[in-house]
């Protein structure tokens, strides 16, 4: 598996992350270190191996459907950089 | 009466008894902070006049307390949400957010009567083994202020060591309590998967992440796991179980007990001094009546690379919300919604969380998913029939947490492959969803401590914390501080 600067440009840009010129040929040198190591799953025969996401067979947790109180709006919205009474306040996103 | 050397344990008695108040505990608490934080670095958030006030409101009801710990002074990792207090994931993206409501865990403690003396540093966004990528600055280790204090949990480990408060509640995704613990010579406990409530602690990856105590000995362990543990509805993977009376059932007696060594966990890669602790304590154990076992644990090869592809493609899905606009930090001079994630991510997350979102990013998109992604989940469905092996020949397994002692500050940094290679020991761990402690069975010739970890099966928290107690009953490694912790 070959890492270069495309690659990571690619994946920098799915993951909304600008990096800079001297910190993208970094990036990549490590990301590609790390990826060859990672190769090394290739030596285990895993074929007909159910993936397993959970380690416990627990599936469709249901609870009743109560009302309970939600959090306060004022409370969750003096959390953010710009909010204003009533929403999270961002540039305009449609024109 | 040394307050800052006793147990959790100790310290509860003391209050109850009406030796001690809970102010005066506090109090001493604080002073240790006062004189020791600048050098360890260990506090992001001291919360001194909280901490009194709640001291002050607790004593009236100490004749009344049921608990053993009520009104002990312990600090939180700041992953974990605190109403009103700053909860920064030791990221600047954070800023000083200070989230609206308590983690589960949280709830449980106040209920309990603890006293809260502040949030605790450890790696941004707990990415990091040695509690030097945060925001705030590296933490620096008690037994040898040049070196790291493990991570991620390394202000909680570092903490609990100095004396800087009597227990920490930590986060555990590869070994972050655990290697911490080790590195620090404190006892660390990461329960089963889904037996303490995530709730309200900020996610990592949140099939291996999992909330635990560090402490002075096994004992205060499971008093604490006792109020941690329990069915949370607000957490969809929280499990039923027969909770508490881990404390209670601490016997000492370890008769009978099957204790596998797994050869593949002391081959290469061990240092010396490392393997001849952890050896000897598998002698103790010995000595006290337990069957000591060589077993083979043939997955160690694959370990490190599937829990870095799964955890990693979590956080890449996990950290997306940190974005400018709900919480915390927001960049300045962007013209579009785009321009304003863009600018605050990169501007917000440091190098190790960046690295993490892309290798995460990578695994997870189209074209590699299968090879990468897929891949890590078949392996962990590997080593978790390679657990369910290894508990048919023995009760539990103990291995080295690190293969080595504590690093120096900055060697770990510079390559970050050579730090992900450190964390071999413990994320298997986390991958099977088992619980593991972490307790001190010695030291290195350079003075620094040394950890065991003891493995079990899924809920055998009762067994491990019964063998780490067994041990220490024999042995003082725990009890030994570090010099700078001397108080004047």
């Amino acid at each position: 598996m070959t890492v270069n600067t495309e690659l990571v440009e690619y994946i920098s840009e799915l993951s909304r992350l600008e990096l800079q010129c001297g910190e993208k040929q970094d990036m990549t040198a490590q990301l590609e270190q790390i990826i060859a190591y990672m190769d090394v799953l290739n030596r285990l025969d895993t074929q007909g191996v159910e993936p397993m996401s959970h380690v416990f067979p627990v599936k469709n947790v249901l609870r009743e459907d109560d009302v309970v109180p939600s959090q306060d709006r004022a409370a969750l919205l003096a959390g953010a950089p710009v909010p204003d009474g009533e929403a999270f306040l961002v540039p305009k996103a449609v024109e | 009466m040394e307050l800052t050397k006793l147990t959790a344990l100790e310290l509860g008695a003391a209050i109850k008894k009406g030796e001690v108040s809970v102010k005066e505990a506090a109090q001493a608490a604080l002073d240790a902070v006062a004189a020791q934080n600048k050098e360890l670095n260990a506090f992001i958030t001291v919360t001194s006049e909280r901490a009194l006030n709640r001291a002050e409101k607790l004593q009236a009801g100490v004749k009344d307390a049921e608990s053993p710990l009520y009104g002990v002074p312990m600090a939180i990792k700041d992953n974990i949400c605190t109403r009103g207090v700053k909860t920064s994931c030791a990221s600047k993206i954070l800023g000083d957010f200070a989230p609206p409501y308590d983690a589960s865990v949280v709830e449980r403690l106040a209920d309990m009567g603890a006293v809260s003396l502040g949030k605790l540093n450890m790696d941004e966004f707990a990415m990091g083994s040695t509690s030097e990528t945060s925001f705030y600055g590296p933490v620096r280790n008690p037994w040898d202020l040049e070196r790291a204090p493990g991570g991620s949990s390394g202000g909680a480990a570092a903490a609990v060591s100095a004396g800087l408060g009597w227990y920490a509640i930590g986060s555990d995704t590869g070994g972050s309590i655990r290697q911490p613990a080790s590195y620090c010579g404190v006892t660390g406990m990461k329960p089963t998967y889904g037996t303490v409530s995530r709730y309200g602690l900020i996610a990592y990856a949140s099939s291996l992440d999992q909330i635990g105590p560090l402490c002075r000995d096994a004992a205060d362990c499971a008093a604490i796991l006792d109020v941690l543990q329990g069915r949370d509805p607000k957490d969809g993977t929280s499990l039923d179980g027969q909770y508490g009376n881990l404390l209670g059932s601490l016997t000492g007696d370890v008769q009978g007990f099957k204790i596998g060594l797994p050869v593949d966990c002391y081959g290469d890669g061990l240092d010396g001094e490392v393997r001849a602790s952890v050896l000897a304590a598998a002698d103790v154990l010995r000595a006290r009546g337990a069957e000591v076992v060589e077993l083979s644990f043939p997955v160690m090869e694959y370990v490190v690379p599937a829990y870095y592809i799964i955890a990693a493609a979590e956080a890449s899905s996990n950290l997306s919300r940190f974005d400018g606009v709900k919480y915390g930090w927001r960049a300045e001079g962007y013209e579009s919604l785009d321009g304003l994630y863009r600018k605050t991510r990169t501007q917000g997350f440091g190098s190790e969380v960046k690295r993490r979102i892309l290798l995460g990013t990578f695994v997870l998109s189209s074209g590699y998913y299968d090879a990468y992604y897929r891949k890590a989940l078949q392996i962990k469905a590997v080593v978790k029939d390679a657990f369910d092996k290894a508990f048919h020949q023995c009760d539990m397994l103990l291995t080295p947490v690190a293969p080595a002692t504590a690093p120096k500050l900055g060697e770990s940094l510079s390559n970050p492959l050579q730090m992900y290679l450190s964390d071999v020991y413990t994320v298997p761990v986390n991958l099977a969803g088992l619980p593991g402690l972490s307790m001190p069975c010695g030291f290195d010739s350079k003075g620094l401590p040394i950890g065991a970890q003891l493995i079990g099966p899924h809920f055998g928290e009762g067994r491990l914390l019964n063998a780490a107690h067994a041990f220490q009953l024999d042995t003082d490694y725990h009890k030994r501080t570090p010099k700078g912790g001397d108080p004047a």
